[in-house]
């Protein structure tokens, strides 16, 4: 067991499943002058899928890349598990984490990329066994067969040996995904996934991270634009604005009946009128 | 204009002679330059502002002294210090040092052109800061880094031309030798010639690099193919085979 | 004559290097790159203009001066042409063997003109020659200007190639110094320190130019 210093976490000595998979406490993240994310505090628990939604600009992407330790946090703290990530409370002050202690936290952590990342320098099956072989320490061939029996499931079982740029985009982030998924992650972060692709495509990614939704219990936190998607995929529903979760609810109240106005106008924004249909950015 | 070819195959066992200590020095050089500018050029990237800041200016201290005054240096001031090296070594420290700072500057920015993307993908991936360089950054920004890089060592094969101030008998040398027996065009012809032949194909070795090193990231046709003739007879060939 | 640094010395070589600096130094970096700027121009034309099998020899030509050694270009020259003074034939290879760099540059930079330029002069039906002196080159040479310094600094540190040919420019100064005196440390020394003051405060000011005219453009 992790030791902690989250007094929240410790307090109550809840068991497993009361402990949140990512918890954001007062966190607040800038730019230079340009205050992103104020005060912000959320909760996702263990096994949930949560998307994100709100207005360009809102810090959407900035909350996956603190996730993913991509962006300094500057100030207060996200909890993974119930183990502080990036910062911890120590004697009543702030500090950072060891590297090392982060590292042991971000190997659960998966992050699915816009456009993709894949390695160019290696080859479909490179990029997915690199990883699990050099990071988790798994043998090549058990790494392998894993990869094998991922790519199948992403529908790409002949492209082991391909190189990622003579795959169409849509075949790129399946392997993504795949290479995501090889690392077992107890976390999965997708961010607008689908909207580097062209629309015939977009329905394929979705339908395997729809099969993912369903056959595991990743938690997964989701940025998207698809609200089609989100409403399929997501049990919860969270809206940003100006920094702060202006409402959360389950997908059929958020697309239904928002509450606050500001959802409401967004809503109405991108989806049209209103007839829950996938609207684009 | 018999004599000038008499003479040249009299000398012809020297020229060799020098041809091989141009070689040397340029290879030598080379692979000292490499070095320095993978170390040089790593370090002026780190976090640690002393250590980054110390790496500049190496850098900048020998791409602005000038080649001849630091093999001059090594070969005249350091025996002085009580450091006498041959000077072969001094030639290819002075070659190293002085190209290995200009190409430092070339794996600096070329490790910094690799798109962020790829970082953060490590970065997802959870993998050690010398994974991400060795496994994913490096091999991007080496197929950026050849073409630059294949001007500094033609710079260098040139710059080696001036070692027969530090006593080494090299090709430049031995052309001076020839001249006292044959026309002044002919020497230098010769000369030239040959250091152009060279240029030349350390200029194809490192194209072909550059082919295999594209072809690995995906982009551009393999070494093989690139050197495949592709005239109207292998390709009917080729499509025969194939019916 | 033992101890490391040895301050009369320096002081006492230090004019001398000056001189150099100024007399040779300084005197073929400006004249040369001047050379160099016309000629490389004037090459970068003429191979766009001609016929392609003739621009394929321009091409070759150029490659070779430029892949093969500017040391054994001048001693080649100072063989041939005797009765002229060193200093006069390391200007002028400097400058052509600098020319065929710029050649490459000025390319590059025609190039980066964008086609609708070429159209647009057509369409005015301006004179090939005025299109190029209007139009093409003061578009291309902006983009020139600073690989033009950088080949300018470059020149610089090559300057004591000239020993070679007898020339006394600082390094040659430098090395009879310490002939004479049996100390190179000092002559040696402070050559390399005059070529980096003058050369890095001169390189910061070319890639911030760089900079500048990068963004307006
Ligand atoms: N690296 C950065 N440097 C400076 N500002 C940044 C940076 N990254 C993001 N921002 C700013 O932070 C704010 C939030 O950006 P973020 O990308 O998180 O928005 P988003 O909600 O994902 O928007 P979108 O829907 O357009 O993707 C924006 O105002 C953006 O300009
Ligand atoms: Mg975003």
């Amino acid at each position: 067991m992790p030791t902690t210093t989250d007094p929240h976490a410790a307090a109550g000595d809840g068991t497993a499943a009361a402990v949140p998979a990512i918890r954001f406490e007062n966190v607040e993240k800038r730019f230079g002058d340009n205050v992103v994310l104020k005060d912000l505090n959320f909760e996702v628990a263990k096994g949930d899928r949560v998307t994100l939604i709100g207005p360009s600009g809102s810090g959407k992407t900035t909350i996956l890349r603190l996730v993913m330790t991509l962006e300094s946090l500057s100030d207060g703290y996200i909890y993974i598990d119930g183990e502080p990530l990036t910062h911890e409370l120590r004697d009543g002050k702030r500090v950072a984490r060891s590297e090392k202690a982060q590292k042991q936290i971000r190997k659960r952590i998966g992050m699915v990329f816009q456009q993709f990342n894949l390695f160019p320098n290696m080859t479909v099956l490179e990029n997915i066994i690199e990883a699990p072989v050099h990071v988790l320490g798994q043998s090549k061939a058990e790494a392998t067969k894993r990869a094998m029996e991922l790519l199948e499931s992403v529908g790409l079982p002949g492209k082991a040996n391909a190189h990622p740029l003579q795959l169409s985009g849509g075949q790129q982030q399946r392997v993504a995904i795949a290479r995501a998924l090889a690392m077992d992650p107890d976390i999965l972060l997708l961010d607008e996934v689908t909207s580097a692709l062209d629309p015939e495509i977009v329905g394929e990614v979705l339908g395997i991270l729809r099969h993912i939704a369903e056959t595991t219990d990743i938690t997964m936190l989701i940025v998207t634009h698809e609200m089609q998607f989100a409403r399929d995929v997501s049990n919860r529903v969270m809206m940003f604005d100006g920094g702060r979760v202006v409402e959360e609810a389950t997908p059929d109240v958020m697309f239904t009946n928002p509450q606050h106005e500001r959802t409401q106008a967004f809503l109405h924004a991108v989806l049209g009128s209103g007839d829950g249909h996938i609207g684009t950015h | 204009m018999e004599s000038n070819f008499e003479a040249l195959a009299e000398a012809w066992p020297r020229i060799l002679d020098g041809l091989w200590i141009t070689l040397q020095l340029t290879l030598g050089g080379a692979l000292l330059a490499m070095v320095i500018a993978v170390v040089l050029g790593l370090g002026s990237r780190l976090h640690n502002i002393v250590l980054r800041g110390l790496c500049r200016a190496i850098m900048e201290f020998f791409r602005g002294t000038s080649l001849v005054v630091q093999l001059f240096f090594f070969f005249f001031v350091l025996p002085q210090l009580g450091l006498a090296l041959p000077a072969m070594v001094c030639g290819i420290l002075g070659l190293g040092l002085n190209y290995g700072a200009y190409a430092a500057e070339v794996v600096r920015g070329s490790i910094n052109s690799v798109p962020t993307g790829q970082w953060e993908a490590t970065t997802a991936l959870s993998m050690s800061k010398s994974q991400q360089m060795i496994r994913v950054i490096f091999p991007q920004a080496w197929a950026l880094m050849i073409p630059s890089l294949t001007n500094y060592l033609i710079h260098m094969l040139k710059g080696t031309a001036i070692v027969s101030f530090i006593t080494l008998a090299d090709l430049t040398y031995h052309t001076e030798q020839l001249r006292e027996q044959t026309d002044t065009f002919f020497a230098y012809g010769v000369s030239l010639v040959i250091y152009f032949v060279i240029a030349y194909i350390l200029t194809l070795i490192m194209n072909a690099l550059e082919v295999r090193a594209k072809h690995r990231l995906g982009r551009g046709e393999s070494l093989r193919e690139a050197l495949t003739p592709k005239t109207p007879e292998t390709a009917a060939a080729e499509g025969g085979r194939k019916a | 004559m033992n101890g490391l640094w040895d301050w009369d010395a320096a002081w006492a070589v230090l004019p001398e290097l000056l001189l150099a600096f100024v007399q040779v130094t300084l005197i073929v970096t400006v004249l040369s790159t001047a050379i160099a700027a016309v000629l490389g121009l004037f090459i970068a034309i003429l191979r766009m203009s001609v016929p392609k099998p003739i621009a394929a020899v321009i091409t070759f030509i150029g490659d070779f001066i430029r892949m093969t050694p500017i040391v054994v270009q001048l001693l080649f020259a100072y063989w041939t042409f005797l009765t002229i003074e060193p200093l006069t034939i390391g200007i002028v290879v400097f400058g052509i063997h600098y020319s065929t760099y710029m050649a490459e540059v000025y390319r590059a930079g025609i190039d980066s003109v964008p086609k609708g330029q070429w159209e647009a002069t057509t369409a005015l039906s301006m004179s090939k020659r005025r299109a190029w002196t209007a139009v093409i080159v003061p578009q291309a040479l902006r983009a020139t200007v600073p690989a033009l310094g950088n080949y300018a600094i470059s020149m610089f540190k090559d300057t004591p190639f000239l020993l070679t040919i007898g020339v006394v420019e600082m390094v040659r100064a430098g090395l009879t110094f310490g002939g004479n005196n049996f100390r190179y440390m000092e002559a040696i020394t402070l050559a390399g320190v005059i070529f980096l003051l003058a050369s890095y405060p001169t390189s910061l000011l070319i890639s911030r130019l760089e900079k500048r005219l990068a963004y307006n453009y």
